[in-house]
């Protein structure tokens, strides 16, 4: 049996503003609150195209090495829904942003290319909220703020073959959207969605019959989607049933597809150019002046630090999964050069940090310049590696050297006589009692009022001269 | 107040500012005529007359339209007003915003006393598919005034307003200006914003004026015409001061005769008057030239495959569900059909059909993408054609005024359009205007139309023909 499967993923673009109007693409609003006549289709309203969606689309593509097109045309995509206040969606349809290109990944079977159809530019509907979402006696209700958030469609080749396959690489399209800062990728606001197309074939040359997976809001429903069409489709093959060419619904409960409710007969959208938008020129220089400034691109760095930095790949897959800890690293290495110990100290005390404190690298006071400081410190054995997981936590949260950290955290000795001295006298003053009782006599108490001073000197003080100066101070 | 009232807007903005006339005392001359006349014309949909008043009175008589009333086609959003476009499914819809043109319009001193009657979305040449009731040819009550602005036209040429805005898809301004013997401009596409006018052809839409003499139509324009940030088919431009670019002679201008047209079946007046008009045209130091646009009588059947495949298209959004009529079905695809086949009248569920049948797969090629083609291939004839020519002179119309329920035949209807159509087809401007009356005393209209961004252009070469044929200079 061979499993063959494409994949269609909207990538929701990270801008300020809706797609053809200035509403805010704000996530997790009231209701119906980012709207406005164009978004709303309210009669009379027009289009107007955000420059910069069409920008982070324009970065989006030549990242993924597709063909960006110099012309490209805006398409209408007709049909009847209730959040689909036009009754039609601006899409792009014969002549699109973008063709081809290509995104790698890497399995358990090795590294190689998901081949690309093309990329295009749309906007998205608004969402409806049935009655089990809503208690409003059981009427479906729209959401019309995320109608006209600005989309690219990316479309693959039927170039995978396993649920494996299609989890890498989303995982990897998701990891460069962040990179570029095109998307947050962000597959639990809806950020990222992905349409499934599986068919299993018994005969490897042939492909089987084409059936479509809705409703994945994860990349673990993917693979979990994908893993149990594979078995229900081989099974039918094997029964002699027919597979129907159809859209089925993923239940993330049961971990099985159903299939959805057939349309009467296939949907023709009756598609044509969208008058209200003139054709989309780019400029060539502006197109080649992307090009030239794409940043190092992630599965690029990963390699790079794998070949040239000797990093295991497990952590160079980790330190490139988001930019801003492989710009940390980057920086720190510069600071401190043994690569691998950075890479697994990031990986393992670093990260477990972060992981408590629930925030990303940014959101600390870490910086490349106090961890690097802090691993010279271990280095040179200033401080045990131990005591370094002591002094990490402060560096993360409150900023300070890691010098300064050590010696508040009193992991280094005090032997300064002067300053041992000044604790000593304050001891003396506040207790008059036990120095009467000494100077009658009592040596024992000498171990108390040492004690006194060390608690003074938080832990600091070296308490063989603590007792010297205090003997010293309390001869009569 | 002076004895007579002026005829045109040019002559009211003058009385205005020299304090002979005031703004309000103009409103409410008009006010009597609508009263008296309405009822029979049937011109508007809505009056806002009272609001109108108060507009008057705060109108700034040295503001470019000084306070002149000016009716808007009840297909073009004023925040406020409703806004019906002739049809039952939007009946009671109250438009939220202003559309461009309206704002610019208001902003210059312009007093709108009503929205008028129209064909249901703009669709007809007669207001008689207006969902309301038909509007009456001022010049003969027994006729329809054209459309589909008819009751701008009407209201314009009955003395309700100095002037109006109304909208071409096909002819919807020219055909009938024509009809009721005034001045009615369509504008290169991309000159006057579509932002706030309900779609009908999204690619021909053009919003223009409608008035008493072409200078009046230049007037309005100066004030219409912007780039609109809001349309992305709207045009970044030179700013052209409309009024001041007419010119008092045609000397040196070449008069295009279309040689394909030639021998179209036109009323014997119309023929005649185009024959007074180039004698005219002469006079006043302009050649005749005869030019030929070989696919132009392919026009019309083009026009009725693009313009009902954009309809369908720009018409789904009614449908029951945020606004306007709602006819509750047993699910949605039930309310779907109810509203719209409740809502909608005979005409526009004709072209939504067309529409969705020349747009379908197995279809679109040998239709919609042909018509589209064959557009183009009529815009680089015409486009040619005006490298000979400055302007093209044709008929507006192949007939008169009809009698209200005359036309039947939605295919003889839709031939009222054949003049007109290649100018939407190409965006070019052109514009009708009344050239004599036939032997029933109807009026004639002419047409001139130039290569595109030639608006100041064609205008003035209408305002020499025009007032050479006794207009209003």
């Amino acid at each position: 049996m061979t499993t063959t499967i494409g994949l269609e993923i909207h990538v929701q673009l990270a801008t300020q503003t809706k797609m053809f109007c200035g509403c805010s693409t704000a996530f997790g609003d009231e209701p119906n609150t980012h709207v406005c006549p164009v978004c709303l289709g309210l009669p009379g309203a027009l289009p107007t195209l955000n420059a910069q969606a069409v920008r982070l689309a324009v970065r989006i593509a030549t990242a993924l090495g597709c063909t960006v097109h110099e012309v490209s045309e805006f398409s209408r995509k007709n049909y009847f829904y209730p959040d689909l206040p036009k009754s039609y969606q601006i899409t792009q349809f014969d002549r699109p942003i973008a063709t081809g290109g290509s995104l790698p990944i890497v399995t358990e079977q090795g590294g190689r290319s998901v081949r690309l159809t093309r990329a295009h530019i749309e906007e998205d509907a608004g969402k409806s909220m049935h009655a089990a979402d809503i208690t409003l006696g059981g009427e479906t209700l729209v959401d019309f703020n995320r109608c006209g958030m600005p989309l690219v469609e990316i479309v693959t080749e039927p170039d995978m073959q396993s649920g494996d396959e299609a989890y890498e690489f989303l995982h990897n399209l998701r990891r460069l959207v962040r990179w570029l800062g095109v998307s947050s990728g962000d597959m639990e606001k809806g950020a990222m969605r992905c349409d499934v197309n599986v068919s299993v074939s018994p005969d490897p040359a042939k492909l089987g019959t084409k059936v479509e997976i809705k409703n994945l809001n994860s990349f673990r429903s993917v693979k979990r989607a994908i893993d149990y069409e594979e078995q229900r489709q081989a099974q039918c093959i094997a029964d002699g049933t027919p597979i129907m060419m159809e859209s089925r619904h993923f239940d993330e409960v049961q971990g099985t597809t159903t299939a959805m409710r057939s349309k009467e007969a296939s949907n023709d959208y009756r598609y044509f150019p969208e008058p209200d938008l003139p054709l989309l020129q780019l400029d060539p220089t502006e197109l080649e002046s992307v090009r030239a400034q794409m940043p190092e691109l992630p599965w690029e760095m990963q390699s790079r630090f794998e070949r040239d930095l000797n990093l295991s790949p497990y952590d160079a897959a980790l330190l490139t999964e988001e930019h801003s800890t492989a710009e940390f690293f980057q920086q720190t290495i510069a600071l401190y050069d043994n690569p691998k110990k950075l890479a697994s100290y990031m990986g393992t005390e670093v990260a477990r940090l972060l992981n408590e404190r629930g925030k990303t690298l940014s959101e600390t006071q870490l910086t490349p310049a106090t961890l690097a400081g802090l691993l010279t410190m271990v280095e040179k054995g200033a401080i045990s590696n131990t005591a370094s997981k002591d002094v990490l936590p402060m560096l993360v949260d409150s900023g300070v050297t890691p010098s300064e950290a050590v010696k508040s955290l009193g992991l280094e000795q005090v032997s300064d006589t002067s300053a041992i001295e000044g604790f000593a006298r304050e001891v003396i003053t506040e207790n008059v009692t036990q120095v009467e009782q000494f100077r009658s006599g009592k040596e024992a108490v000498l171990g108390f009022l040492v004690g006194q001073l060390m608690k003074k000197s938080k832990g600091k003080a070296n308490p063989k001269l603590a007792g010297e100066i205090l003997r010293t101070l309390l001869k009569p | 107040m002076s004895s007579e009232l002026p005829r045109t807007l040019e002559q009211y903005r003058h009385a205005v500012r020299a304090h002979e006339l005031s703004a309000e005392e103009y409103l409410g001359e008009t006010r009597q005529l609508i009263e008296r006349g309405d009822p029979q014309v049937k011109a508007f949909l809505h009056l806002r007359l009272d609001a109108a008043r108060s507009d008057a009175q705060a109108a700034d008589p040295s503001s470019p339209l000084a306070g002149a009333p000016i009716a808007v086609k009840d297909n073009i959003m004023m925040a406020g007003e409703r806004c019906t476009c002739g049809s039952r499914i939007l009946e009671h819809y109250v438009a939220p915003y202003s559309a461009t043109v309206v704002q610019s319009l208001l902003a210059a001193g312009a007093v709108v006393p009503g929205k008028t009657n129209l064909d249901e979305f703009a669709m007809g040449s007669s207001t008689e598919n207006s969902a309301f009731f038909p509007t009456h040819n001022p010049a003969d009550l027994s006729r329809v005034p054209g459309g589909s602005s008819g009751g701008s036209t009407a209201a314009v040429a009955a003395g309700f307003a100095l002037g109006a805005i109304g909208s071409d898809t096909g002819g919807s301004v020219r055909q009938p200006a024509a009809f009721c013997g005034v001045v009615g401009f369509k504008p290169t596409y991309g000159l006057v914003s579509r932002y706030g006018l309900v779609a009908f052809g999204s690619s021909l839409d053009c919003i223009g004026p409608i008035a008493r003499s072409v200078r009046d139509a230049a007037i309005m324009m100066n004030v219409m015409a912007a780039h609109d940030p809001k349309d992305a088919t709207s045009v970044k431009r030179p700013h052209v001061d409309f009024e001041a670019a007419l010119q008092p002679t045609l000397a040196g201008k070449r008069v295009g005769i279309i040689r394909e047209l030639q021998g179209l079946d036109v009323q014997p007046e119309i023929a005649a008057a185009m024959e007074t008009t180039r004698k005219a045209a002469v006079k006043s130091g302009a050649s005749i030239v005869e030019v030929s646009v070989p696919h132009i009588l392919s026009a019309l059947p083009v026009y009725y495959i693009i313009a009902p495949a954009e309809c369908s298209a720009n018409l789904g959004r009614f449908d029951g569900v945020r606004y306007g009529l709602h006819e509750d079905g047993r699910d949605m695809t039930e309310t779907y059909s109810r509203t719209r086949n409740t809502g909608f009248g005979t005409e526009v569920k004709r072209r939504i059909l067309i529409g969705a049948f020349v747009l379908s797969a197995g279809y679109y090629d040998a239709y919609y993408k042909k018509a589209a083609s064959v557009r183009q291939l009529i815009t680089d004839e015409l486009d040619a054609a005006l490298q000979s020519a400055d302007v093209l002179l044709t008929p507006t119309t192949p007939t008169t005024a009809f009698k209200l329920g005359a036309v039947t035949d939605p295919l003889e209807m839709y031939k009222a359009d054949v003049f007109t159509i290649p100018a939407d087809l190409a965006g070019a401007p052109a514009i009708s205007f009344p050239a004599g009356k036939d032997t029933a005393g109807l009026p004639v209209g002419l047409q001139l139309m130039g290569p595109r961004w030639s608006d100041a252009d064609v205008l003035s070469c209408a305002n020499v023909l025009f007032t050479a044929l006794g207009g209003e200079s």
